[in-house]
């Protein structure tokens, strides 16, 4: 169906359709980007047209410093200095806005506003962040050093459009009214949970702030939300609209700092219902931990991946190539879904690899400001010797390195994109999640056992399939054990479709109707009848 | 006006005449002349006087609209863009709505008569609530996937059903075009919208405003005109893939009629009412009485959902009769522009001659007017708010909707006896139950044929609770995901699976 395939193309959301397609079909256009090669990095970072705001912690609809008066500094990933002190919020913080959060939540009014007025509210906020488009988008790549142009074009109209889809939802919540085996009337109310702490990380931190935030206000919670070190910007001033558009204060809680402290407060708070976290998952289990330890708070983890990508061998080859550098490269590698083993069919792996090696060699490293760049820097230098150490255990593993496999620059956190072949499934870098731009491209003969070796992780987020053949895809995307089966296509991300993960990938589904369920009790209210005309 | 005993009357000193900008048949994008290049006449019921001649269109004109609907539909984009994008439109045709609220305001309340202080606090504001209800709607539109018995994977596919035929009635003239519209442009649906002839005025405005926001040329439609010219094209013709109707039972039938003897398509109906109110023994008093006039008299009677038979039980009879009474005597009827107005003018001629016979009928029945009964003032379609006792089942005032300002009290004794007679009718659209008793208000909630259910409350209508009738009162449902699903044809895919590793 037309309409099906055009709106397939119009809600790509986190795809960079403009960069990947043409860089690599267009050679000319070469002297236009800087290859990683060119070591891009080295000259002067390009100076961001946003100015930093907000930096204190935002607790009871203020912007207020720490208990403790500490500050962080927030790095410019390019070039490792400062952007901002930022206010370091600590146990003692995250008390102080569970509290302003729980009267909010008690007291009211946000709980019992009409569903209508909250989704006006939302509303209201999305075409703030329209407006401030570009402040944002800035902001964003700044403090976390993804592509501009990313930011820019397809994340930040993807948060605003996430707060319209949620808004969407306020007044369509309904509960059911259930059959009864006697004369009983029986009806389930969704009620909101309560106070949610929200934990987000650091590679998309707007995005994460509107998976976490959206579903949680629309279904009429109050929040205290925790921000990633590495990333505390764009929550503040995304927070600051969302208070411009009419969130009354106490709602949403924002408190930068860490997670061992912050975090840690967050998630083994006694007076906070609900615990949302998204990282990695050995950080997920301690959440989780501390969550069993608490109050049995219900926790909604996403977490780390290994996620297969399958090219069969009647797929097309230069969209599979594509798509498979696409799913590893995307966003630095920084993603918890990347395509990180690539599985290619002996017939076509030679092809492939020839081919994604020569994608990874064109992939355009440099400043994220700078236009036609696809790489920015890793986040921070711990991440960056992270990655670098797991190319080192790479090569000394034996698997091929195929290209880059070093860092670019003597500044910043720049990585060459990095290709392995002849990848083998006990290699360590078969396994770890390297959250990197190195991509592991592994062969296979059958389908059983591609299933067999695709399902043989701890982990279960996200899979892609590419392959002409109906029965093919539908054999592999109900055999895949993932959250997410990509056909034919890769981080396709609306917001309808829930996210999340198998085994130790996590628990429960963001976006989607499937998210709301995150936010909301379910009560069951049971009342005797007496002489009903029907049951 | 008149002075009617001590009834407050309010003369037609607050008018505020709005310009009138748009009398053309809206298709394809532009205001046109019909083709036959005929108008008619709107009528502003208060004063009798004419406010603009209308293009009114014929079949020729349906034609054409819905040939402009037909490409827009087979071709154009407003199914083929995502649903978000088709939401991002709606959400900024409500914006325009509320910018525009006292334009449409006065234009309702010129054209037909309505109360301007509701139009402005309740009515319209309740459109733009619809219509962003509908935007947030038009991406969440899913599908199933389909647990299947054998080695098969199963899904279904929800798709605009195509070009709908809207036929809308003149008590709500902007609700009742946000209503149908609305649900059809979330599910990607193109439209031909005929209004009432007594009520064109704001019709033709929101066409203009739909096209400000975006909607693309040829989705919405709108062509004023007839019933039985306009209208009956509408409802037989070929092209047309459903056909939505709100208005009188014995019109509804034609439109089944007419779309059974043409293309068979599905058709809703949201038609007349004869509803009931009942108020038990253990009912406080000030409440009920409230209730009753609100479900009576509101908006003049002119409303499908009136609370036209108002059972009481005997134990509370004598002190709710004088508690109304009273309270009737406050009814303000009058200029429905001036803010202490509660009741304006019927809409037009027909009506009100109508509604006069009815109560003429309820006279020579023997049933026992307790106030009111007559017109008021000399100019305009103005009618005493009019109560009834002593009426009996099987009077024609029982029976028939009057779609006027006109009570009927009926007396019961037992729970049992008052849903029998609640239900010995035709109709089946809503009721009422005023009591405190839990156990009286389940059972009887679940007694009534009826789709609305209002329980210690009357016309609290909402964007995501679906209203419809049983028996003779309709077919299908307006609001909620129930009229969303009108518009949508649902299909299913099947294909085999191998290997499977569950089923």
């Amino acid at each position: 169906m037309a309409s099906r395939r055009i709106s397939g193309v119009i809600s790509r959301s986190l795809s960079l359709r403009p960069l990947s397609s043409s860089i690599v079909s267009q050679g000319n256009r070469s002297s236009l980007v800087h290859r990683f090669t060119t070591a891009a990095a080295l000259e002067e970072p390009i100076t961001p047209s946003v100015r930093v705001h907000d930096t204190q912690l935002l607790i009871n609809g203020k912007f207020v410093d720490s208990a403790s008066g500490k500050t962080f500094p927030t790095l410019d990933p390019r070039t490792g200095e400062v952007i901002a002190n930022v206010a370091e919020g600590d146990a003692e913080d995250i008390d102080r806005a569970v509290a302003a959060a729980r009267k909010a939540f008690d007291e009211g009014p946000w709980p019992k506003m009409t569903a209508y007025e909250r989704s006006r509210i939302l509303l209201r906020f999305a075409d703030l962040v329209d407006q401030h488009n570009d402040d944002l988008a800035a902001l964003e790549t700044w403090d976390n050093g993804k592509p501009y142009l990313q930011s820019a074009e397809t994340e930040v109209p993807m948060f605003s459009r996430l707060f319209r889809y949620y808004a969407g939802w306020a007044d369509k919540i309904h509960g059911l009214t259930v059959p009864a085996d006697g004369p009983y009337h029986v009806q389930t109310l969704h009620e909101p949970i309560g106070v949610a702490g929200q934990i987000i990380p650091w590679n998309f931190p707007l995005l994460m702030f509107a998976w976490k935030v959206g579903p949680a206000l629309a279904t009429g919670n109050t929040i205290v939300l925790k921000t990633a070190e590495q990333t505390p910007l764009t929550a503040l001033y995304a927070a600051r609209l969302l208070h411009e558009a009419g969130l009354p204060p106490g709602v949403l809680n924002v408190v930068s700092g860490y997670g061992p402290t912050a975090g840690a407060a967050l998630a083994g708070h006694m007076d906070v219902d609900k615990i949302a976290f998204t990282g990695s998952t050995d950080t997920g289990k301690i959440v989780h931990e501390l969550a069993a330890k608490s109050n049995l708070k219900p926790a909604t983890l996403e977490l780390g991946g290994k996620s297969p990508f399958i090219v069969c061998e009647d797929a097309d080859i230069d969209k599979a190539v594509e798509q498979a550098h696409f799913a590893l490269f995307f966003n630095q590698g920084q993603c918890c879904c990347a395509g990180s083993r690539t599985f290619v069919h002996e017939r076509v792996y030679d092809e492939f690899l020839e081919k994604a090696k020569a994608r990874a060699q064109s992939r355009s490293v440099g400043d994220p400001f700078q236009k036609g760049i696809e790489q920015g820097p890793q986040i921070d230098s711990e991440q960056y010797e992270k990655i670098l150490r797991y190319i080192k255990s790479g090569i000394e593993s034996n698997a091929t390195l195929e290209c880059g496999g070093d860092k670019v620059g003597s500044k910043g956190y720049y990585i060459q994109p990095t290709v392995f072949s002849n990848v083998k499934d006990d290699m360590l870098i078969a396994q770890d999640e390297i959250f990197g731009p190195v991509q592991s491209i592994l062969k296979f003969k059958e389908l059983p056992e591609v299933i067999k070796r695709a399902n043989t992780t701890r982990y279960g987020l996200a899979a892609g399939v590419f392959t002409q053949n109906i029965d093919v895809a539908n054999t592999l995307s109900r055999a895949l054990r993932a959250g997410t089966v990509w056909v034919n296509c890769f981080d396709v991300f609306d917001a309808a479709i829930p996210f999340g993960g198998y085994k130790m990938s996590g628990i429960g589904r963001e976006k989607g109707v499937y998210s709301l369920n995150n936010y909301l009790q379910v009560k069951a209210v049971v009342t005797s009848l007496k002489n009903p005309a029907w049951l | 006006m008149g002075d009617v005993s001590n009834r407050k009357t309010n003369s037609n000193s607050r008018r505020r005449i709005p310009n009138i900008k748009f009398t053309k048949l809206f298709i394809n994008g532009d205001f046109v002349d019909s083709i036959s290049g005929k108008t008619f006449e709107t009528i502003d019921p208060s004063s009798e006087q004419v406010i603009a001649k209308i293009a009114e269109g014929d079949k020729e004109d349906i034609d054409l609209a819905v040939k402009a609907a037909r490409q827009a539909f087979d071709h154009g984009s407003w199914p083929r863009i995502p649903g978000c994008e088709r939401g991002k439109i709606m959400n900024k045709f409500a914006d325009l709505i509320d910018e525009h609220l006292e334009e449409l305001a006065a234009l309702e309340t010129f054209d037909v008569g309505k109360v301007y202080s509701f139009e402005t606090n309740v009515d319209i504001p309740s459109i733009s609530k619809e219509v962003r209800y509908f935007a947030g709607s038009a991406d969440k539109i899913h599908g199933k996937t389909l647990k299947l018995s054998s080695e098969f994977q199963g899904y279904t596919l929800l798709e605009p059903i195509g070009v709908v035929g809207l036929i809308i009635p003149w008590n709500f003239p902007s609700a009742m075009f946000v209503l149908k519209c609305a649900p059809a442009l979330a599910a990607g649906c193109t439209m031909v919208i005929k209004p009432a002839e007594q009520a064109p005025l704001t019709a033709l405005y929101l066409a203009h405003l739909a096209k400000l926001a975006g909607i693309p040329n040829g989705v919405l439609n709108v062509v004023t005109g007839f019933g039985d010219t306009a209208g009956a094209a509408v409802a037989s013709h070929m092209d047309i893939d459903c056909v939505s109707f709100t208005g009188s039972t014995e019109v509804g039938r034609l439109v089944m009629q007419a779309a059974a003897t043409s293309n068979l398509k599905p058709v809703s109906l949201e038609l007349g009412g004869k509803s009931p109110l009942l108020i038990f023994d253990d009912a406080n008093v000030n409440q009920a009485a409230d209730l009753a006039l609100l479900g009576s008299l509101a908006n003049k009677g002119e409303i499908c959902v009136c609370s036209s038979r108002v059972f009481v039980q005997e134990g509370i009879y004598d002190k709710l009769v004088e508690n109304l009474v009273e309270k009737v005597k406050t009814w303000v009827v009058g200029d429905p522009f001036d803010p202490s107005t509660h009741q304006g003018p019927q809409v037009d001629k027909k009506q009100y001659e109508k509604v006069l016979s009815y109560i003429d009928q309820g006279k020579r029945e023997g049933a026992s007017l307790l106030i009111g009964g007559k017109s008021c003032g000399k100019k305009g379609y103005y009618i005493e708010p009019t109560i009834f006792e002593n009426v009996t089942d099987d009077m024609l005032i029982a029976n028939d909707e009057i779609f006027g300002p006109v009570m009927c009290l009926m007396k019961f004794k037992t729970i049992e006896e008052a849903i029998g007679r609640a239900n010995a009718t035709t109709h089946g659209l809503a009721a009422g139950i005023v009591t405190n008793d839990l156990n009286i208000a389940n059972r009887v909630s679940r007694s009534i044929r009826a789709g609305m259910i209002w329980i210690n409350c009357y016309h609290n209508f909402d964007s995501g609770c679906p209203i419809g009738g049983y028996k003779m009162s309709g077919v299908g449902k307006d609001h909620g995901v129930e009229a969303l699903e009108k518009y949508l044809q649902n299909k299913a895919v099947v294909t085999p699976i191998y290997h499977s590793p569950w089923l």
